[in-house]
């Protein structure tokens, strides 16, 4: 029974940093239809820019993550603009392809500047391990669940409320009709660029305060794409499920079958969900069949 | 002075060499292709090898992607497949390099063809994402069944045989190899002139209409995986035979992207194009790395950034190529035969 509350704990926070990292994901496939292969490389960015902030500048922490999330906004409208804009009309595989490259520039980037090899992050979110029902787990990971809620309760706000919210799930269904209403839609692609790319730096400094600063956190990236397919591409909701999906079913595999089988297991589920059902568990029944 | 290519019969229009300065460059390549190996040192000669490889990988992805328009992600699996069946057959049950690269070329196109399957179900993204599960699946396995494959650990495959000589150094491989590349050129032009090549290009270019013109998109699409996968198990038997050692490490989702990236620079849907993106991708970081050896002595710290430079130029050519030239290389050379046939009125 300990295993289990231990499992559980552990697949829910990484499930909780797992949604964040696909929050951003499906943000950007629901208004611009574009998947983004980089994500990872956000996660990447924001781990290395709050180490360099609070570890190498020495900043508090409060500051150092404003400060990422500040980078990372300009970071997601720079790559819209000069990226992504270029690409809008182009097929699908072009799309594809550079969010591709772009991975592997951010990626170069960030290596040149820190180096690949794995650093000591000094925790900024405290670390001890926390008793729950006698399963111990670090506090930082209780805390990665709150701020994914937190996250999914501000979008939500977002997307009901705000008038940019509703301006981009305008465009999500209809460009030409958001176009002539009025919405500029190449400023919500910039709006949904930066806002993925923020949620994916909280979602990295997060990971480098749990697992530390190394390049490993851009695996983090692949690891998305079953998440999303489950909970839906362009389902936000779905992103949170799927996350949290994911990251039990990767502890139980873990723990119970075994090492290893937890690697591959979320990827066989996504073909069973591809074959079965595309869309998803939340997403809308839109997908082309052939 | 002529204004472009028109052919007046069906016999030229369907011919496979259409024009005369055609017929020249071809002469002059297999002509160079015949003496580099007399010439070259060994350095030049392991890189030959590695672009003969990489071309015959290009050619069987183009087949997919570029002709019929089915993304694929799992390039860096399928080779695995087929490095490991040749590689197994070889060291572990003596078979022949011929008779395993032959066994591994079948084998992996049965298995492309199984992960072909939700392409029938899937297009566009869905795919895509379908295939790299694929890649990931694939390498599980093969880091994971210890018994079969040796895990994590490097298979060693003994050196190939033909004719009583062994084959051990580039300069006998680069026969094989370049050998291989001219079948494979030869095949899939062919393939093109024949009602499957044409139905492959029909699906890519509107797969409804195909299917209401009686290609069976059921059967082609797989077919396309087939043959693509055959080709992708040759270029992997050929690099375990080729290093006489097969690890993992070379068949990460990492070469799915390069080999992609190879098609998509060289020009998706052309057998020139893959030629040109497969030497295009191999020799860029090769040359990226002389480069800094070369300035070394001015700039020490550029010996320690040099793999993220190589990173960083791979992500920023694919940008650069897909914003500014999304036809690829192969464009770019039409543009200049365009430019010296049409000299003087270029328009």
């Amino acid at each position: 029974m300990d295993l289990f509350i231990q499992l559980t704990l552990t697949g829910l926070t990484n499930g909780a940093i797992l949604a964040l990292a696909a929050l951003g994901f499906v943000l950007i496939y629901k208004s611009s239809d574009v998947i983004n292969f980089a994500q990872g490389e956000f996660l990447l960015i924001g781990a290395y820019v709050i180490f360099g902030m609070i570890a190498q500048i020495g900043l508090h922490w409060t500051l150092g993550l404003a400060l990422t999330v500040v980078v990372a906004i300009g970071l997601g409208v720079l790559v819209e603009r000069f990226v992504l804009r270029p690409m809008i009309g182009e097929p699908i595989i072009s799309v594809i392809m550079v969010t591709i490259g772009l991975s592997s520039l951010l990626k170069a980037i960030t290596f040149t500047i820190w180096g690949n090899l794995p650093k000591a992050f000094p925790s900024f979110i405290p670390s001890e391990p926390v008793n729950i029902l006698g399963a111990t787990v670090g506090e930082d990971r209780l805390w990665a669940i709150v701020i994914a809620i937190a996250l999914l309760g501000l979008f939500t706000f977002f997307f009901r409320r705000s008038k940019e919210g509703i301006a981009m799930r305008a465009v999500a269904d209809d460009q030409q009709a958001s176009l002539s209403m009025g919405i500029s839609v190449k400023k919500i692609f910039a709006w949904a660029w930066s806002i993925a790319a923020a949620t994916a730096a909280i979602g990295g400094a997060l990971l480098a305060n749990i697992v530390g600063v190394s390049g490993d956190v851009a695996t983090f990236g692949l690891r998305v794409f079953p998440v999303v397919i489950l909970g839906g591409l362009d389902s936000i909701p779905g992103a949170i499920i799927g996350g949290i999906i994911i990251g039990l079913l990767e502890q139980y595999t873990g723990g119970y079958i075994g090492q290893g089988l937890n690697q591959v297991l979320p990827f066989v589920v996504l073909i069973i969900i591809l074959m079965v059902r595309p869309y998803g568990l939340f997403g809308q029944e839109i997908i082309e069949r052939v | 002075m002529n204004s472009g290519i028109f052919h007046s019969t069906y016999e030229k229009d369907m011919a496979l060499r259409r024009t005369h300065a055609q017929k020249i460059r071809i002469v002059i390549v297999i002509v160079f292709m015949l003496v580099f190996p007399f010439l070259a040192n060994r350095y030049y000669l392991t890189l030959a090898n590695q672009v003969g490889i990489a071309i015959i990988g290009a050619i069987g992805l183009n087949i997919l992607v570029g002709y019929t328009g089915q993304i694929s992600l799992g390039q860096g699996g399928f080779m695995a497949v087929g490095a490991y069946t040749a590689g197994i057959l070889t060291a572990n049950m003596g078979m022949p390099w011929w008779a395993s690269t032959i066994a591994a070329c079948f084998m992996t196109a049965l298995v492309g063809t199984i992960f072909g399957i939700p392409s029938l179900r899937l297009k566009g993204l869905y795919l895509a994402i379908a295939t790299l599960a694929a890649q990931v699946i694939i390498l599980w396995v093969v880091t994971h069944w210890d018994a079969l494959t040796g895990g994590v650990d490097a298979l060693v495959v003994p050196n190939p045989m033909i004719f009583g000589i062994r084959l051990n150094t580039d300069f006998n491989f680069y026969w094989i190899t370049w050998g291989l590349v001219v079948i494979v050129t030869i095949a899939t032009v062919n393939l093109f002139r024949t009602h499957f090549g044409r139905a492959f290009i029909a699906i890519r270019d509107q797969d409804i209409a195909a299917s209401v013109m009686g290609v069976d998109l059921f059967k082609y699409k797989l077919l396309a995986f087939a043959v693509s996968s055959f080709l992708v198990g040759l270029a992997g038997a050929l690099t375990a035979h080729y290093r006489s050692i097969v690890t993992w490490e070379r068949f990460t989702v990492d070469v799915s992207v390069t080999y992609l990236a190879m098609i998509i620079i060289g020009g998706l849907g052309s057998v020139t194009g893959s030629y040109l993106g497969a030497a295009f991708m191999t020799l860029l970081p090769v040359v990226l790395t002389n480069l800094g050896r070369a300035v070394k002595t001015s700039f020490p710290i550029i010996d320690s950034i040099i793999p993220f430079i190589q990173q960083g130029m791979f992500g920023l050519v694919i940008i650069l190529f897909l914003i500014l030239e999304p036809e690829g290389l192969n464009k770019i050379w039409k543009n200049i035969k365009d430019y010296f046939r049409l000299w003087p009125f270029s328009y």
